[in-house]
């Protein structure tokens, strides 16, 4: 056997792509639902009435509180134990027959995943906000709701960039564990390979290479996502620099 | 000054606050005319500010009256015990009347100078985007910092940050500027800039209610001064007369330790 046999890999690239691709989607998708979903809870999260902050906080710490593969074969397997589920199945109703397809499963696990990490993340950074500036929203005549929608939330979704791109870049990485459930992303795609030619390392350093990638070219995209929204908590010199122009 | 008298802006009766069983406000009353400039001074913790925040109802008063453009203000009874202002729209219509500079400037930090003097006119009053500019640039000028219209706020200094919210106030085009300690935070260097551009507003006919300690501002702008202590007022006037000859013990002695 070679050192390093490049052909387990090139003569595989059509699978690594099909997986990076599933990998792509999976992590794209629930990222997008996650995001979407987190603002409204977030603003939940915070309300004074324990009635609609609590249930808000109890989602956040079971899915912070779990591991994500535990909360994925909760799902996937923990789904057909159910005998009425199992009838639904077989009836083939419209919405609990996605309860067997794994990757429905594994969108649905990962999206409730990232949601709950955004919420503390967006809701962390909405208490952040400067007493002052909601008391001079308060004082030129904006509602909660304006003041919400103005200067509350856009501070904060910029202030979270940081954290957030951490939370991107765990994402796309806890990927991985969709193989657990039949899907062939990424990762997936490397232990087909694996097992087909008996090359470990060439399979799972190609896989590993190109999550290295992926994560360089998000690190790339938050840079210039911190460039663009939060020039407003650059140091003043930058200001400088351009006045001198 | 020359001013019309017959046009009252705001009218405090007996106003009163408490914060439990501490009350900071014990029954003060004022009126401004359009033109008045009425400085309010006293020690800290007078209750001046909390005055001036209980007319716009940042903070809410205990009892008293008060009537904003001629028109009284229907207040209802909180929870804790406050009065707050009964229709939300009177409460909006309110505070587009009266337009607060803070001793903090509370810029929103996350929007450009230009930007933290449309957003108010243009979502609260709801005037069109375009106008709002022009506004804003007419404005932002006149306070001398329209130069600065693409900057942050963290990145101006502590006077430009203040010329800025004076020019947010002033594109909602108020009938009042209120004023809370609005050179308090800043550096001295940095105080005559923001004087300065109060001072031609006064000239200008505005009228402002400005809590300060600027007691060189008091006597040379104002044309009514009011000396708050312990809550109540111990003593106002025309500001020549009230801080050259104080009449009161309580006002010898804060005139003499803020000489200036």
């Amino acid at each position: 056997m070679e050192l390093f046999d490049i052909q387990v890999i090139t003569g595989n690239l059509p699978e690594f792509w099909r997986g990076l691709w599933v990998t792509l989607e999976l992590t794209g998708l629930a990222l997008l639902f996650g995001f979407v979903v987190a603002i409204p809870l977030a603003v939940m999260r915070l309300s004074k009435n324990p009635l609609v902050s609590m249930p808000v906080a109890a989602y956040t710490y079971f899915f912070r509180g779990t591991p994500m593969l535990v909360q994925l074969l909760l799902v996937y397997y923990g789904a057909s134990q159910w005998q009425w589920m199992r009838d639904a199945w077989e009836a083939q109703h419209p919405l609990w027959s996605w309860f067997r397809e794994p990757f429905f499963c594994a969108l649905l696990t990962f999206g409730l995943n990232t949601c709950a990490y955004t919420v503390e993340i967006l809701a962390g950074s909405m208490r952040n906000t400067p007493h002052g500036e909601l008391e001079a929203a308060k004082a030129m005549g904006m509602s909660r709701l304006q003041s919400l929608r103005r200067i509350v939330i856009p501070a904060a979704l910029r202030r979270m960039i940081p954290a957030y791109s951490n939370e991107v870049i765990l994402m796309l990485q806890g990927s991985a564990i969709a193989s657990a459930v039949t899907l062939v992303d990424l990762t997936g795609a490397a232990r087909n390979v694996y097992s087909r030619h008996f090359a470990p390392f060439e399979a799972f350093a190609f896989a590993g290479l190109i999550y290295l990638v992926l994560t360089f070219v998000l690190v790339g995209l938050f840079k210039l996502a911190e460039h663009r929204w939060l020039a407003h908590l650059a140091p003043r010199k930058a200001q400088k620099a351009k006045e001198a122009q | 000054m020359t001013h019309n008298a017959s046009v009252e802006q705001v009218r405090v009766e007996d106003l009163h606050k408490s914060y439990g069983d501490h009350e900071v406000l014990k029954g003060v009353s004022l009126s401004a005319n359009a033109g008045d400039v009425i400085s309010i001074i006293g020690s800290s913790g007078s209750g001046k500010s909390t005055w001036l925040r209980c007319i716009n109802f940042l903070e809410c008063p205990t009892a008293g009256r008060i009537l904003v453009g001629g028109k009284e203000v229907e207040l209802v009874r909180n929870r804790k015990g406050d009065l707050t202002v009964k229709d939300p729209a009177q409460l909006q219509r309110i505070r587009t009347r009266l337009s607060m500079v803070f001793q903090h400037f509370n810029l929103w930090s996350h929007m450009t100078v230009l930007e933290n003097v449309i957003e108010a006119p243009v979502h609260v009053l709801g005037i069109l985007r375009a106008e709002a500019m022009q506004r804003a640039e007419r404005y932002l000028e006149r306070v001398g910092v329209w130069k600065f219209r693409d900057s942050y706020p963290a990145h101006l200094s502590g006077g430009q940050q203040q010329r800025v919210a004076i020019a947010r106030a002033l594109a909602m085009e108020p009938a009042v500027l209120l004023f809370d300690e609005p050179t308090s935070a800043l550096d001295p260097e940095l105080v005559g800039e923001v004087l300065k551009v109060m001072r031609s507003l006064a000239e200008e006919g505005r009228t402002m209610m400005v809590v300060t300690h600027e007691m060189g501002f008091a006597r040379e702008v104002s044309n009514h001064v009011i000396f708050v202590h312990q809550g109540r007022v111990e003593e106002e006037g025309n500001p020549r007369e009230v801080l050259l000859r104080p009449q009161s013990e309580r006002l010898q002695q804060f005139l003499a330790g803020s000489l200036k």
